[in-house]
């Protein structure tokens, strides 16, 4: 594994997350935001799968982060199609703005 | 190497050819039918053929070998437990396009592209429930969540519509993240995506014990079905969605992806974790005792009928969830047999909500249905039986449900549980009662028009007699339960 032990990768992998996470939840301001948001828990977890794989010395995790790239992909398409109707409809993407229904 | 066979496949690999080949047909029928506008006629062609296909695919899934199989390099399965699943969730999602009827037009809706995506999102929970592996699974949650997204947001002109998709697509994209982080974990602590491995590498006379990496992953990976399932407190989603996606979607989206997930679940905590029940039952606990307790009182003040059946929605996957949470056979059979019958009534309502139109527009206030009984008398005894069904009144099937669930957790020494349950369920006939003393003894509202569409009749005519006649025949859902908790558990 090089120089960087897995926990550094394992620590940093789990940062990311936390603020992906949080970025959610703290947000006030923008979907857009969320949707970044969204990105980064996805990259973390890719980076854990990366770092696993090579520990392990096992090809699978890699390929795993191969799926989760296009499925991100695929993910943030949908997301940002749908955040444009919704703004088309509002015409605001402030986060406060979304309380038509409460919940 | 195994030489490659495909057969075990074949109901998603028609599912697939057909979700292909009617993109095809769709999207070049309709430029050449009317530019620029919503090809009305390509979507009353593709919806019948999307509904076919998955009646065949169910009907293969029902006739083939049912030894089992691994599929496209182990992350699949084909055994009985995937054919009984796969064979409800099919009919199911066929069942909820059958109710659809004459809605898409009404709301000026009714493009092709809607069966379709019902159609990929069939695709994704039929590959849910026979998923092998841990990239099976997350491709396969996928696949059945992001057409869902697209379809809560179908309105797209409707602020209410979008709203929902937005909400949805937000939570479920947090979702997908705890769930991946989860396998990420258990990959990395076990070192294999395979549920055979995992099972060999924490079964019966393994070493080690239990790895804490594993077990925090495992965690996460219960959380994020736990948002596909809608169980508190991952349920925050449910009403709004519920609420704002066309009635057409939220019929869908209520019925078929529910027992998928309920299925994915079993696959994962009887399959690679069964000599695990200790660490996970805790957890299952608290998400049932949350659900049926959140569902039961929140249900109470809602006045939006498809509000309200969100709550009751999440009341009964804590319900199903006892099952589980007991951790033995009886309670997997248990909790099979509670989410057929929920889809079976969950349907039946839909097609009674749908056939509250007034005028071409659908009306969705529960006090709308007051005096129902003197103008549609067929309607208001359909919802009555619906009614007590769901709120699990004998002889009708709601209650067998209810009672096998609870007898699992009681045998299983989770007595308090099953009494939390009880007292849940006694909160939530309130609200189903309410409808019914709404509908037969209140003064009578402006009356509905009758529903254009048969397949709305059949399926509701199908679902209360399916209600009706449990008692009498309640063989061969017991029957299909058995064997699919015997291939599940082996």
């Amino acid at each position: 594994m090089g120089a960087v032990p897995l926990g550094h990768y394992l620590t940093f992998a789990a940062t990311l997350f936390t603020i992906g996470v949080f970025g959610i939840f703290l947000n006030r301001k923008n979907v857009i935001v969320i949707l970044m948001s969204i990105e980064l828990i996805l990259l973390a977890v890719n980076v854990n799968f990366v770092a696993f794989s090579v520990a392990l010395g096992d090809l699978a995790g890699q390929i795993f982060a191969m799926f989760v790239l296009t499925v991100a992909a695929a993910e943030a398409a949908i997301g940002l199609a749908i955040v444009v109707v919704y703004f088309r409809n509002r015409g605001s993407i402030e986060v406060e703005d979304i309380n038509l229904m409460r919940g | 190497m195994p030489a490659l066979d495909l057969v075990p496949l074949l109901p998603e690999l028609v599912l697939a050819a057909a979700a292909l080949v009617l993109l095809l047909l769709g999207a070049a029928s309709e430029r050449r039918a009317r530019p620029g506008e919503g090809g009305g006629e390509v979507a009353t062609v593709v919806t019948p053929l999307v509904t076919a296909a998955l009646v065949v695919a169910a009907v293969l899934a029902l006739v083939l070998d049912k030894t089992p199989a691994t599929v496209l390099g182990g992350h699949f399965r084909f055994d009985a437990f995937a054919a009984v699943l796969k064979l409800l969730v099919l009919l199911g999602a066929a069942a909820s396009l059958l109710l659809v009827g004459s809605y898409q037009e009404d709301e000026r809706i009714d493009r092709f592209e809607f069966p379709l995506l019902a159609l990929l999102s069939a695709l994704g929970m039929s590959l849910m429930v026979g998923a092998d592996s841990l990239l099976g699974l997350y491709m396969a949650v996928e696949l059945q969540s992001l057409p869902l997204y697209v379809m809560a947001a179908f309105q797209r002109d409707r602020l209410r519509s979008t709203e929902a998709g937005l909400k949805y697509f937000v939570l479920g994209a947090l979702a997908s993240g705890m769930l991946l982080y989860g396998c990420s974990l258990v990959y990395g602590f076990s070192g294999t995506l395979a549920f055979p491995e995992l099972a060999r590498m924490f079964g019966p006379g393994a070493p080690g014990g239990v790895p804490t990496g594993v077990l925090v992953g495992l965690v996460f990976v219960i959380a994020g079905l736990a948002f596909k399932l809608a169980a508190v407190p991952f349920h925050m989603w449910t009403p709004d969605v519920y609420e704002g996606a066309p009635t057409s979607v939220t019929a869908f989206l209520a019925a078929a992806p529910k027992l998928a997930a309920l299925g994915l679940a079993l696959r994962l905590l009887f399959g690679p974790f069964a000599d695990w029940v200790p660490q996970w039952q805790q957890v299952i606990v608290l998400l049932a005792v949350a659900s049926m307790l959140l569902g039961a009182f929140a249900g109470t003040v809602q006045t939006n009928i498809k509000r309200l059946m969100a709550y009751s929605g999440i009341a009964n996957i804590g319900f199903a969830l006892v099952g589980v949470a007991a951790g033995t056979r009886e309670g997997v059979e248990a909790a099979l047999v509670y989410m057929l019958i929920y889809l079976v009534m969950v349907l039946g309502t839909f097609g009674c909500i749908l056939a509250m139109r007034r005028e071409g527009v659908y009306v969705e206030d529960i006090a709308e249905l007051a005096g129902l009984s003197e103008r549609r008398p067929l309607m208001a005894a359909a919802l009555a039986v619906l009614m007590f069904s769901l709120a699990g009144i004998p002889p009708l099937a709601g209650f067998f449900g209810k009672y096998f669930v609870f007898m699992a957790a009681v045998r299983a020494d989770l007595v308090w549980l099953a009494v939390v349950g009880l007292l849940a369920s006694v909160v939530a006939a309130y609200y189903y009662l309410r409808i019914v003393k709404l509908v037969y003894f209140d003064p009578a509202a402006e009356p509905f028009e009758p529903p254009a569409a048969p397949g709305l009749r059949i399926v509701t005519a199908l679902s209360v007699l399916f209600v009706l006649g449990f008692v009498v025949v309640p063989g061969p859902v017991f029957a299909a339960a058995k064997l699919a908790a015997a291939a599940l558990l082996r």
